[in-house]
């Protein structure tokens, strides 16, 4: 009798392939349709933000006193049209693309520094350290912070990495919150204990334990909290204290297209569209990652 | 429960001591005063403006100065809308801003929960899908888009509505009222369709279902009670909300309330009427969540006021 080696096929290292929680969730979010769409439509929109003012014929800023509110058309090359200063507003709302989603990116990561730091902090040491942290965020929480940034803007002039700072600092809260309770569910299990036995330091036990355990809501926060950063920073500059001239954003365009609404509704109908698309998508997105993550529904 | 009342109302003040620390000295640090856009004025005569308003003490003796008078209920003259004290300013505005937010906040709740539970109630079917697509529109769309596309086509297109202006007349609202509460519509019809999802499939409301009450008993004595939990806790946020929205809506409708004044005053650096209006509605917004949190707990009988 003579035995045979194992077909390299069936080695014990293949065989058995884990099907991690972030496998199964991926597989989860690639059946949600309007996940899956929004996922596309999104990253359409920012290549064309970040890519496409390269392969126009004009400026942002160019103005031109020849071709003052033209209504879309294909022949000239202004697909958008152009506003009352004659600038092709084709480009003027790809620009304002890469404003409204920069600082929708950059605030968000704001925001999720610190109510990451906060919420894990507290959570986590627990005690009288947790109740002075959540104290602090309760009584922030009665705060009508959008009087605060608008003062904020009044003081410091419209400065574009204030409006990232200043939105960011007012989006923490609830990030807080939601950290804290996953790390005081999670400081109590096992895996936390033997580190703990094992004599790892509390920093490390928070970034290498506790924040990796944390992500699932967290992530699904990031995606909700993105489209009302971008949000706010539209209502500031629709009330004329966010982005600066010439440079744009959507809601300064949507406020410019409000204005001239009567003679070329254009100026008003394409900024406002991209940017409602992007906020749905940025729902759609984080609707379906909240199923994706949630164990419940498996 | 009063305890609790009680307990709240005092830990309110480290708030409103924030509130009123932060926006007094953010104001102070901004440049520019309030009397730099007037016409020129002797220069004696700027002074004794500066003197008359206390403007030219030592900057903590103003602070004091303003914190005496906000405990005795005043909130000094404004510094612009001369012969107006911020007292009268936010008492001539706030009753219609009262009137255009409270409606907007009442709308937002009975159509968004009716809404979210049918749409919970028929899940997965043409209904629920138009209902939450209907819901999700509502989500995307910023009410400073809504707004002028509002007045464009019911004011300017179709005449039917009045584009601005305000007399407190059913007309004059539906526009402002429409676009304040489209957002809060959606997301609280949303909120109650995931919930009433829940409870629909518990077993006392399986059991009200079994012991033959009529469909519409069941919904709304036994499950909607459970099912409005998280729109309740949502109402906190949904007041902010309307608050900031209003600052908006209310300069493009041209609406004489509070929120208008606001933005104008921080760029005129009146500051009275910016801390004025700023301290009201930190007020209101502490006091909209503590009548939040005593809701919860008629509605939730497992919580304890202690």
């Amino acid at each position: 009798m003579t035995v045979t080696a194992f077909p390299p096929s069936i080695s014990p290292a293949e065989e058995i392939k884990g099907r991690s929680l972030w496998s199964d969730a991926w597989r989860r979010l690639l059946h949600n349709k309007a996940a899956v769409v929004s996922i596309v439509l999104l990253l359409l929109i920012t290549l064309a933000s970040v890519f496409g003012p390269f392969f126009s014929d004009f400026a942002y800023d160019d103005v031109s006193w020849d071709s003052i509110s033209i209504p879309p058309d294909f022949a000239s090359g202004h697909y958008f049209g152009t506003d009352d200063n004659g600038r092709d507003l084709f480009v003027r709302v790809m620009y304002g693309g890469r404003i409204s989603l920069t600082v929708g990116i950059v605030a968000t990561l704001v925001s999720l520094f610190i109510g990451v730091i906060w919420g894990a902090t507290a959570g986590f040491i627990g005690g009288r350290v947790d109740g002075i942290l959540m104290r602090l965020v309760d009584i922030l929480y009665s705060v009508p912070f959008i009087f605060f940034v608008i003062m904020l803007t009044v003081v410091f002039g419209r400065n574009i990495v204030l409006i990232y700072v200043a939105i960011g600092a007012v989006s923490w809260l609830d990030m807080a919150r939601i950290v804290r309770g996953q790390t005081m569910s999670l400081k109590k299990r096992e895996f936390v204990e033997a580190a703990h036995a094992g004599g790892v330091r509390t920093a490390t036990v928070i970034r290498r334990h506790i924040i990796p355990n944390c992500l699932g809501p967290v992530i699904v926060y990031v995606t909700l909290t993105v489209p009302n950063v971008i949000l706010l920073e539209s209502f500031l500059s629709f009330l004329g204290l966010g982005v600066q001239e010439p440079q744009t954003s959507w809601g300064v365009l949507i406020s410019d297209g409000a204005r001239l609404m009567e003679s070329s509704p254009w100026a008003l109908i394409f900024p406002a569209v991209m940017l409602a698309v992007t906020l749905g998508c940025f729902n759609f997105i984080g609707d379906g990652l909240r199923d994706a993550l949630d164990p419940k529904d498996r | 429960m009063l305890r609790f009342a009680a307990k709240r109302l005092l830990g309110a003040i480290p708030t409103l001591l924030l509130i009123v620390t932060l926006s007094f000295f953010l104001m102070r640090i901004a440049p520019g005063g309030p009397f730099d856009k007037e016409r020129i004025v002797p220069p004696e005569i700027e002074a004794r403006l500066i003197h008359a308003y206390h403007l030219d003490e030592p900057l903590p003796m103003q602070f004091l100065r303003y914190l005496g008078g906000l405990v005795q209920g005043d909130f000094g003259p404004s510094l612009k809308y001369k012969d107006f004290t911020v007292t009268e300013l936010i008492a001539g505005g706030f009753p219609v801003s009262l009137r255009l937010g409270g409606i907007a906040v009442l709308l937002a709740l009975i159509v968004g929960v009716a809404i979210g539970t049918l749409a919970a109630l028929r899940q997965n079917t043409g209904t629920d899908y138009a209902a939450m697509g209907a819901a999700m529109t509502g989500i995307m769309i910023p009410n400073f888009v809504l707004a002028p596309l509002l007045t464009l086509v019911f004011g300017l297109w179709l005449s039917w509505l009045p584009v601005g202006g305000w007399d407190g007349g059913v007309k004059y609202m539906i526009l402002p009222v429409f676009a304040l509460s489209l957002y809060q519509v959606g997301f609280i019809a949303r909120l109650t369709r995931g919930s009433m999802i829940e409870v629909l499939r518990t077993n006392y409301v399986r059991t009200a279902r079994a012991k033959g009450l009529p469909e519409r008993v069941a919904i709304t004595r036994h499950a909607l009670k459970a099912g409005m939990l998280p729109v309740v806790s949502y109402l906190g946020p949904a007041i902010i909300n309307t608050i900031t929205g209003s600052v908006i809506i209310e300069q493009i409708f041209g609406i004489p309330g509070i929120g208008r004044y606001f933005v104008q005053a921080a760029l005129n650096r009146d500051y009275t009427l910016v801390m004025g209006v700023t301290v009201f509605y930190g007020v209101l917004i502490i006091l909209a969540n503590l009548a939040v949190d005593l809701i919860y707990g008629l509605l939730d009988p497992r919580i304890r006021y202690d």
